[in-house]
């Protein structure tokens, strides 16, 4: 082996045993380090009881209720559903339907009480009468399943 | 290595591409580089700013404000790309021993740590109407703001010598080390929840309109052919004040 040869496999070797490193501690912390739980594993009580934490999920479509800067909402991975009330103004993107991030508690009740929400929006781009297409399509179809059903 | 180096020099003799890794060889190619790559930036950054700005339409959850992944996105690629493009001069430098090579290191750096800057500028700027936050500490953000750390700590440790070779050396090693955080930035979206939403455009599909993502590709060329212009520049200025005792560099400078 030349001594070009010997600092190269010194590099590569160096590298792969760091990469195996990382990934071996990023795999240790892989739970600390998820930004929020999904309802699924608050039900699951994998979530901290009494410490804060944030929860994160889709606004359940016909769930928000609100009563002045009151809201309450329901916050579901399409597998379980989590109450959160909150007090606050809420993020502009935050819509039935769409992702959304609450920081808070969860009481005696089960009820989420949040502190802080965040908006989650996906990484769909497109003009506004596109997405009233893809909305349309979706209904049809939905009502397709739904008269195929019966 | 000043034997090594003379041996290197005998063998690769007679191959064209050896030829500019001599830093007096490269100097003029470097400069026609540049001149190309300003030329390529400006007209690209204009018709991609007017595309963005003024035929791509607006986006149907978050109106106008959506406008500035026309910025954000380049810079954030390129501040990925530049450090893999540094490790990559890093290795290079330390493997053969060519003086060029740390030079071109050095170089991307603060080119880089721009573009992960300006990444994090209007990521925040973009997070404040959109999310409702300026920052979360998200896997996303967070290993974006490492690697701006990364590329800062490379530039003190490049600088921090009297001897260039240590500090050649001893910053090539963070560019080495610091290339693992690049993946981990890349694929965060996927391997954990985050705020950041995952990724729009992946190698073979797309979640964009098509007029945005044409936008969105000729902003990134612009911000491409910037980043070689600026590097190059820098390359430049780098060999000058590093063979600055040469007969070459005295005669040009005369």
């Amino acid at each position: 082996m030349t001594l070009k040869q010997k600092r190269l496999a010194l590099i590569l070797g160096g590298l792969v045993i760091l990469a195996a490193a990382t990934a071996l501690v990023l795999t240790a912390l892989k739970d600390n380090l998820a930004f929020f739980f999904t309802p699924t594993q608050i039900k699951a009580n994998e979530a901290p009881m009494n410490r804060t934490f944030r929860i994160g999920g889709m606004v359940e479509t016909g769930s928000v209720k609100r009563d002045g800067v009151n809201v309450t909402f329901k916050v579901t991975d399409t597998a379980q559903v989590v109450s959160v009330a909150y007090t606050g103004i809420l993020p502009d993107l935050f819509r039935e339907g769409k992702g959304v991030v609450a920081q808070g508690k969860l009481d005696a009740g089960g009820v989420f009480r949040a502190k802080e929400v965040l908006a989650k929006h996906d990484e769909n781009y497109m003009p506004p009468e596109a997405a009233s297409a893809v909305e349309q399509a979706n209904k049809a179809r939905a009502a397709a399943e739904k008269t195929l059903k019966y | 290595m000043a034997r090594t180096e003379q041996q290197s020099n005998d063998r690769f003799q007679g191959r064209w591409f050896w030829r500019y890794a001599s830093p007096a060889a490269f100097y003029p190619v470097a400069g026609r580089i540049e001149k190309l790559s300003w030329a390529l930036a400006a007209i690209l950054a204009i018709v991609g700013l007017y595309i963005g700005f003024f035929r791509a339409p607006t986006d149907a959850q978050q109106g106008e404000v959506y406008r500035v992944i026309y910025i954000h996105v380049p810079a954030a690629w390129m501040a990925m790309i530049i450090y893999l493009a540094m490790a990559f001069w890093a290795a290079t430098g330390l493997v053969l021993g060519t003086r060029l090579s740390f030079m071109m290191s050095h170089a991307l750096a603060p080119t880089g740590a721009i573009m992960a800057v300006i990444a994090l500028w209007t990521g925040a700027l973009w997070g404040r109407p959109t999310w409702g936050t300026y920052w979360v500490w998200d896997a996303r953000l967070t290993s974006t703001l490492i690697l701006f750390f990364l590329y800062v700590g490379y530039i003190a440790l490049a600088a921090a010598f009297d001897d260039k070779k240590k500090g050649d050396r001893a910053s090539a090693l963070i560019a080495l080390v610091g290339a693992v955080n690049v993946p981990i930035i890349y694929f965060s979206v996927n391997w954990w929840n985050t705020l950041h939403q995952g990724s729009s455009v992946r190698p073979g599909s797309s979640s964009m309109a098509s007029i945005m993502l044409t936008a969105m590709l000729i902003m990134t060329f612009a911000f491409w052919a910037y980043c070689v212009a600026a590097a190059m520049h820098r390359l430049r200025t780098q060999i000058i004040e590093r063979e600055a005792e040469t007969k070459w560099v005295k005669e040009l400078v005369k």
